[in-house]
C-alpha cells in the first residue's frame, strides 16, 4: 500500500480458481538483472478495464485466466470487466462487460469458464492495493515476485483483498467502451509481425509457410509464451549466442514450431526469431485458447506505430 | 549477406516496435564486455526518460524504449550516434571483484564425481581448477540474479545433464560447457553441480537487488563446511534438499 493513499480490505476470495494474478503495467528497469517484465498479457483489455473503472494508467487489476474464481464484495464497489467473456455473473445475473458497473456489498461475483477469449481483467475503482516489489505489484509466481503478498503467491480461499480508497465520490469519464473497441476473441486473428534480423536465414519454403499457415495454438501456452503448431520451419541457424528477447518475439527452436514470447518470458534466449509481434498483436494472442488458429502478417513499423500510439494516448492521458 | 557491408559490426537489428538489438560482436569474449557496458551507460544518459530497459548479453545490447516518445527511426539514430564515438569502459560492471565462499563437496555438489570422470581429473583437481580462475559475468538471465560467467578452463568443459533436475537448491555452484554460475533461487536446472556458495546472490531488499552485474569479476573461494555454515550457508545435502 502506497503512502499517498489509504487502502482497506473490500473483497473476499470465496473460491480461488486456477489462476488469478494481480497485474499493474509490469516491472521495468530491472530486465538486465534477469527479472522478467510481467504485467497484463492482454494490455489492451487491461487498459480498458482500468479506464472504465475510472482509474489512471498503470493501476493494478486482477487478470483472471480461464475462470473458476468467486469473489464477494465487503462494501459497494465501482468495477469494470474487460477482455475475455468468462461467463461472469453477479448474484447469478450476467455482468455486462466493457462498462462500469456497481458491485454491491455481499454480492458474489463469479467467473465461470471461457465463452470468448481466455483472460478477463477486473478493475476496481481505486485499484487493488499491494506493496510493490522492485517497483511493481505484477505477480510472477516463477520469480516469487509481486502479487498481494509480494512473493508471487496464488490467491487462496478466504484471502481478503485491499482496495485503495478512490478520490472523489463518483468515478469520472467514459462508462462504456464503444462497440468497435469491444473484442470478440472467437474470431481467428491475423497477428502483425515485424520481421527481425534472422528472417533471411529461414528457407524460402519456410517463409512461405510462416505467413500462409493458419497456426494452431498448442496447449503448451502460458504467460511465458504460446507455442504454435503447423508445418516445420527450417532455419539455417540452429541457435544464437543468448541475447535479450523483447515482448512478442517469435522464436523457432529446432523442432520448427514457433513460440511467441509473452510477458513472463525469460529475459535472454538463443533461438533464431522470425521477428516480433506488435504489442497489440501480442495482447490479442494472449486471448487465444488452445486449438484456436492464428495467422502472421509481416508489417513495417509505420502503421503499427501509429496504431499503438493512438491506443496508448487514449489511456495514458489520464494520469494520477 | 556474409561479407557485405550490410553485415558489418556493430549493427542495429529490429527487435520489435520498441526495441533495437545492437549487435557488437560475433563471438563470446571477455574483451567484449567493456564495449557493451560502455554503450549501456551512454544509452542511459542519451535516452533518459524514454528508456524502458537495457539487456546486455555476451555479444549484444537490447535497447527497449518508450515508443510514444521515440519512433524506431529516432531511437536508431540516437544509438548510431553513440556507437560512432564509443570507447570501452575501463571499470567494468560495479568494478568489484566478488569472492563467493564456496563449499565444494559431493553432498551439495553431486556432479563433482561425474565431472571428474568426464574430464579425467580427480575431484580435488576439479575443485582447484574451478576455484583458481577469476571469471567475468557475461549476462544475467534465466532467473533474477542468475549470472552466466566464464570462461572456465577448457579441461573442465562438461555437457549439461541429459535430464534437468526439477529443483536445484539456492546457492548451488555449477558448470556447463565453458560457463559457470551460481543459482540465486531454487529453480529447475540442468547444469553440473560442484558445490554451494553462502553468498546472497539476489536480495529484493538490497540496493541494486543483484550481487552480480554484467562485467563484474567473480572468484569462487573454497571454504570448509564450518566456514560455509558460519557465513550463513545451508549445507543440507542434495537428497534431503530435494
Amino acid at each position: 500500500m502506497t503512502a499517498q493513499s489509504k487502502a482497506e480490505t473490500a473483497i473476499r476470495v470465496h473460491r480461488a480458481g486456477p489462476l488469478a494474478l494481480l497485474q499493474d503495467r509490469g516491472r521495468f528497469g530491472v530486465r538486465h538483472l534477469g527479472v522478467t517484465q510481467g504485467g497484463p498479457a492482454d494490455l489492451y483489455s487491461w487498459a480498458w478495464a482500468n479506464y472504465l473503472a475510472g482509474n489512471p494508467w498503470g493501476t493494478a487489476s486482477l487478470e483472471i485466466t480461464f475462470g473458476g474464481l468467486q469473489l464477494i464484495a465487503e462494501r459497494d464497489l465501482d468495477i469494470a470487466i474487460a477482455g475475455a467473456d468468462l461467463g461472469a455473473t453477479l448474484d447469478e445475473q450476467p455482468v455486462p462487460l466493457w462498462q462500469r458497473v456497481t458491485w454491491k456489498e455481499g454480492q458474489k461475483l463469479i467467473f465461470a469458464s471461457p465463452v470468448s477469449g481466455l483472460r478477463a481483467y477486473l478493475s476496481v475503482r481505486g485499484g487493488f492495493a499491494a506493496e510493490p516489489v522492485m517497483g511493481s505489484v505484477a505477480c510472477v509466481s516463477r520469480e516469487q515476485l509481486g502479487g498481494f503478498d509480494g512473493w508471487g503467491s496464488k490467491l487462496a480461499e478466504g484471502d481478503r483483498l485491499a482496495i485503495h480508497t478512490p478520490e472523489g465520490k463518483t468515478a469520472e469519464g467514459m462508462t462504456e467502451a464503444p462497440g468497435h473497441a469491444r473484442k470478440d476473441f472467437r474470431e481467428a486473428p491475423v497477428l502483425e509481425l515485424l520481421p527481425g534480423a534472422q528472417i533471411g536465414e529461414f528457407t524460402g519454403r519456410s517463409l512461405y509457410d510462416a505467413f500462409n499457415t493458419w497456426w494452431r495454438v498448442d496447449d503448451r501456452a502460458d504467460r511465458m509464451g504460446v507455442r504454435l503448431l503447423g508445418p516445420k520451419l527450417q532455419c539455417r541457424i540452429g541457435s544464437l549466442i543468448s541475447e535479450g528477447i523483447n515482448l512478442g518475439g517469435v522464436q523457432v527452436p529446432a523442432d520448427g514450431q514457433p513460440i511467441a514470447l509473452l510477458n513472463d518470458r525469460q529475459t535472454i534466449g538463443g533461438y533464431p526469431r522470425l521477428g516480433a509481434l506488435s504489442p497489440l498483436s501480442a495482447s490479442r494472442l494472449a486471448q487465444c485458447l488452445p486449438g484456436q488458429e492464428v495467422k502472421f502478417v509481416a508489417r513495417g513499423s509505420g502503421q503499427v506505430l501509429r496504431d499503438y500510439r493512438a491506443f496508448l494516448e487514449l489511456f495514458r492521458l489520464r494520469r494520477s | 549477406m556474409t561479407g557485405s557491408p550490410a553485415n558489418a559490426l556493430p549493427r542495429l537489428e529490429s527487435a520489435g516496435l520498441d526495441g533495437w538489438m545492437v549487435r557488437l560482436f560475433e563471438q563470446i569474449d571477455e574483451a567484449n564486455l567493456p564495449w557493451i557496458t560502455a554503450l549501456a551507460r551512454h544509452c542511459e544518459s542519451a535516452f533518459a526518460d524514454a528508456l524502458v530497459d537495457l539487456v546486455p548479453s555476451y555479444t549484444t545490447l537490447l535497447v527497449v524504449f518508450d515508443p510514444v516518445r521515440l519512433s524506431p527511426a529516432e531511437a536508431r539514430q540516437t544509438i548510431a550516434g553513440l556507437l560512432a564515438d564509443l570507447k570501452p569502459d575501463e571499470d567494468l560492471g560495479t568494478g568489484q571483484v566478488h569472492e563467493l565462499p564456496t563449499f565444494y563437496d559431493p553432498s551439495v555438489g553431486p556432479d563433482l564425481g561425474r565431472v571428474a570422470e568426464h574430464t579425467g581429473m580427480t575431484v580435488e583437481q576439479v575443485i582447484d581448477c574451478h576455484s583458481s580462475k577469476t571469471y567475468r559475468v557475461f549476462a544475467l538471465g534465466f532467473a533474477p540474479g542468475f549470472a552466466f560467467m566464464g570462461l572456465i578452463d577448457p579441461r573442465l568443459e562438461c555437457p549439461r545433464l541429459d535430464t534437468p533436475r526439477k529443483k536445484v537448491p539456492v546457492g548451488s555452484v555449477a558448470i556447463a560447457a565453458r560457463q559457470t554460475a551460481a543459482y540465486p533461487t531454487a529453480t529447475p536446472g540442468g547444469w553440473n553441480l560442484l558445490g554451494r556458495t553462502s553468498a546472497r546472490l539476489f536480495d529484493r531488499e538490497r540496493e541494486g537487488f543483484s550481487l552480480l552485474r554484467v562485467g563484474d569479476e567473480v572468484r569462487f573461494v573454497s571454504v570448509s563446511r564450518e566456514e560455509f555454515e558460519r557465513q550463513g550457508g545451508d549445507a543440507t545435502p542434495m537428497e534431503a534438499a530435494g
